[in-house]
């Protein structure tokens, strides 16, 4: 016992805020194109494992939604023209949550669960990367209880839904389900790579697609999977409390 | 070196029978392929150990053209053969016969019948239609029995699975798992790419087995060409396995202890994980180690200043360990609940064929990296615990040894690396055309197998990933029984089990 109060004594207080967040200089984050130095060799498109890069007239177009952030463009690059920076903060709003269709809606949803917003998780058809992340939010480092958000174990108990993986033949009716068990006003959040393109391990008979075919998405948290710091900022960006 | 003994399907199990010595020698894996292109037959292969370390014996089994699809199911020579022989009769349509329960297993209910996936001739758009069919599942019966169903979606976050217990008030009296829930036809979605294409998905076969999946695969496919890979990229993959390894382990002890309700061993088993997800990050440029093991070697190097961070990182992290442990083994509490729970016999452990530190906390002896060693474990030295009773408290302790000897390991390779210059990838040659190996690893969860085959054009014909929780899934069935329901999650985080490893 003493040696527990001890260990708790000496190791003070860990928890960190959003905004006190590091980035390691080999973390591969948004990429970013330098159109002066793009010859059109198409190289990166062609290398992309998930199809996430494209060109659309003329210039090269990063989809990061599909994005797998694993450098393999910026490597084929023979012009330097791609690099990955340090920013992670990926996150986009589409469906309520759309500056340009719903800001009324988003004003009511943010009224109601702007303070305290209570998480139901959903495995779709992850390789369990991104549930991890989500699990370290509850970690003493990131504690997300200090933001008012908490992960409850009922649909019937949550204001979101954040829904990781491509979604899988085998859990397609389990997803619907849980989303009509959750009451309204409600959000989902589709969290990495497979949830929100359902790129990532191709077109397969065993698989349905992006979480946006089968329910709809209001908040895309790109990454693969993407750290706890961009679930948190994808949390903040939703609640409009950045 | 594989040695492949090729037999009449008909003959698969009297040829299993005489390898494994009568179901002595453990089953490694077993898998079927479509081989109707190149041959004319369906194929199903056999995985056992050799005598020798890197040596191995497989069983190829074919049923040519016009001959019936099946073969004698070896499940009741080997039970740790019966979810091997249910996956082929799911995916290929080819039955095992004499097996004691073919339900369904990849492919849940929902599925048409007649349809086989893996097949090469299997249409892709035609996904089917659903005819969603009530889940069967064995009953036990008796006065005051009932069932608990939990799942898929459970309440903590975690990945899905259905269980269905049967309950004598507390008491387990059976368990009925349903899995394959994350099935995302992964081996299919390989067929087809080139292995540089495909270490990218291979690696997302699981997030807590990244590197072990990635290293596998690449060592499989480095089997098929004479090749020689650089020491300094051996050594990399070491300090990755390991690192990987340990924060499993650490993540575990942890996870352990909210299984128990035990706060503080929670809390700081999570901030450890953290701090060592962080240096992963740091390290390569992802939390999951993710983009550093590729065939040939591996994608970039580690220099010197982060040598000597991940030297800090490990002794500091040696230190506050031991004082978590401390504090876990002194706790009454977290005694109470840990020992003679869940306890996995010696016997069933070894039927099963389970791997890891789930067999080792069974008193198997049994470890890849001192077994068969690759990469460049047979340049280090490290022990091997073993532990008895194969309760909780012993799967915990057994961690708590590995995460010791990994950092051992992890300084050894840091010092060699401190030492080494040169290169850390080479190009592979072209294979030969059908040239097919096995890859494998040991996982933080046990024996980690890929077997790769190669088309005429270096595209994958069929990729086969055995991951370790694969043969251990079975396993929880057997120590579930006997406890009371609330300590089933804490049995199952003892296993510490991949869902999306075993699923694909």
């Amino acid at each position: 016992m003493l040696r527990m109060l001890k260990k708790i004594m000496q190791q003070g207080t860990v928890t960190e805020d959003y905004f006190m967040s590091s980035v390691p200089a080999r973390f591969r984050g948004r990429l970013e194109v330098t159109d002066q130095k793009c010859r059109d060799c198409v190289k990166c498109v062609e290398s992309c494992p998930t199809g996430a890069i494209n060109l659309r007239k003329n210039k090269i177009c990063v989809d990061h939604d599909a994005c797998i952030f694993c450098g393999r463009c910026v490597d084929v690059c023979e012009k330097k023209g791609l690099r990955h920076t340090l920013n992670y903060e990926c996150a986009h709003l589409k469906g309520q949550l759309d500056k340009e269709t719903g800001e009324d809606v988003a004003k009511k949803i943010r009224s109601v669960l702007g303070r305290s917003l209570a998480i139901r998780h959903v495995d779709a058809g992850s390789c369990n990367a991104c549930d991890f992340e989500m699990s370290a939010l509850l970690n003493p480092v990131y504690d997300i209880t200090q933001y008012g958000i908490d992960f409850v174990a009922s649909p019937r108990h949550a204001d979101m839904l954040m829904v990781t993986g491509v979604v899988t033949r085998n859990l397609r009716s389990a997803l619907e389900t849980v989303l009509q068990a959750t009451p309204t006003p409600r959000l989902v959040m589709a969290v990495g790579a497979c949830a929100c393109s359902g790129k990532v391990f191709g077109d397969t008979y065993a698989q349905e697609g992006a979480v946006d075919k089968i329910v709809p998405v209001d908040i895309y948290v790109p990454g693969c999977p993407p750290r706890p710091q961009a679930l948190l900022y994808g949390l903040l960006l939703a609640l409009d409390r950045l | 070196m594989i040695k492949t003994k090729e037999v009449a399907a008909s003959g698969l199990r009297a040829a299993a029978n005489a390898i494994s010595k009568g179901g002595k020698i453990p089953l490694h894996a077993m898998f079927a392929n479509d081989e109707r292109s190149i041959n004319g037959n369906f194929c199903v292969y056999v995985l056992f150990s050799g005598s020798e370390p890197g040596d191995f014996s497989m069983v190829k089994g074919w049923i040519a053209d016009g001959q019936p699809l099946e073969f004698p199911s070896i499940t009741p020579l080997l039970p740790a053969a019966a979810w091997y022989e249910r996956e082929i009769h799911d995916l290929f349509g080819i039955t095992p016969v004499g097996h004691p329960d073919l339900r369904p297993l990849v492919l849940h209910d929902n599925w048409p019948q007649g349809c086989y996936p893996m097949r090469k001739d299997f249409d892709k758009n035609s996904k089917g239609k659903l005819e969603p069919q009530e889940r069967s599942h064995p009953h036990v019966h008796g006065e005051g029995v009932f069932e608990v169903p939990v799942g898929p979606i459970h309440a903590g976050i975690i990945e899905p699975g259905h269980f269905c217990f049967s309950q004598a008030g507390e008491n387990m009296i059976h368990v009925d798992p349903t899995l394959f829930f994350t099935h995302r036809g992964l081996e299919k979605s390989l067929e087809g790419l080139t292995a540089a294409q495909a270490i990218f998905r291979v690696e997302r076969t699981c997030g807590a087995c990244s590197v072990s999946h990635a290293l596998s695969f690449s060592q499989a496919v480095e089997s098929l060409v004479p090749s020689e890979i650089p020491m300094r990229a051996l050594y990399i993959r070491v300090l990755a396995a390991e690192l990987e390894r340990v924060y499993n382990h650490v993540g575990d002890v942890g996870n352990i202890c909210a299984g128990i309700g035990f706060a503080v061993g929670t809390s700081q088993g999570a901030r450890q994980k953290e701090m060592l997800m962080r240096f992963n990050e740091e390290l390569t440029g992802g939390r999951f180690l993710r983009g550093l093991i590729v065939p040939g070697g591996v994608a970039f190097d580690i220099p010197g200043d982060l040598i000597r961070q991940a030297s800090s990182v490990i002794n500091a992290l040696e230190k506050d360990f031991e004082e978590l442990v401390e504090i876990v083994q002194e706790s009454s509490g977290v005694q109470d609940r840990v020992r003679r729970t869940g306890i996995l016999p010696r016997q069933a452990a070894a039927e099963l064929s389970i791997v890891g530190p789930a067999a080792r906390a069974s008193g198997m002896d049994i470890d890849l990296r001192r077994d068969h060693p690759y990469a460049a474990y047979n340049q280090l030295s490290f022990k091997v615990p073993v532990r008895i009773h194969g309760d909780v408290e012993d799967r915990l302790l057994l961690r708590v040894a590995e995460v010791r000897e990994s950092c051992g390991i992890i300084k050894q390779a840091l010092s060699a690396l401190a030492e080494t210059r040169g290169l850390i990838k080479i190009e592979l040659e072209p294979a030969a055309s059908w040239a097919s190996g096995i890859g494998w690893s040991e996982s933080a969860r046990g024996a980690n197998f890929h077997w790769v085959m190669l088309d005429a054009n270096q595209k994958i014909y069929r990729c086969f990933i055995r991951s370790a929780s694969y043969p251990n899934w079975p396993a929880l069935a057997v120590a579930a029984p006997g406890n009371i329901i609330p300590d089933f999650p804490l049995i199952n985080k003892s296993f510490e089990l991949c869902y999306a490893c075993l699923d694909r």
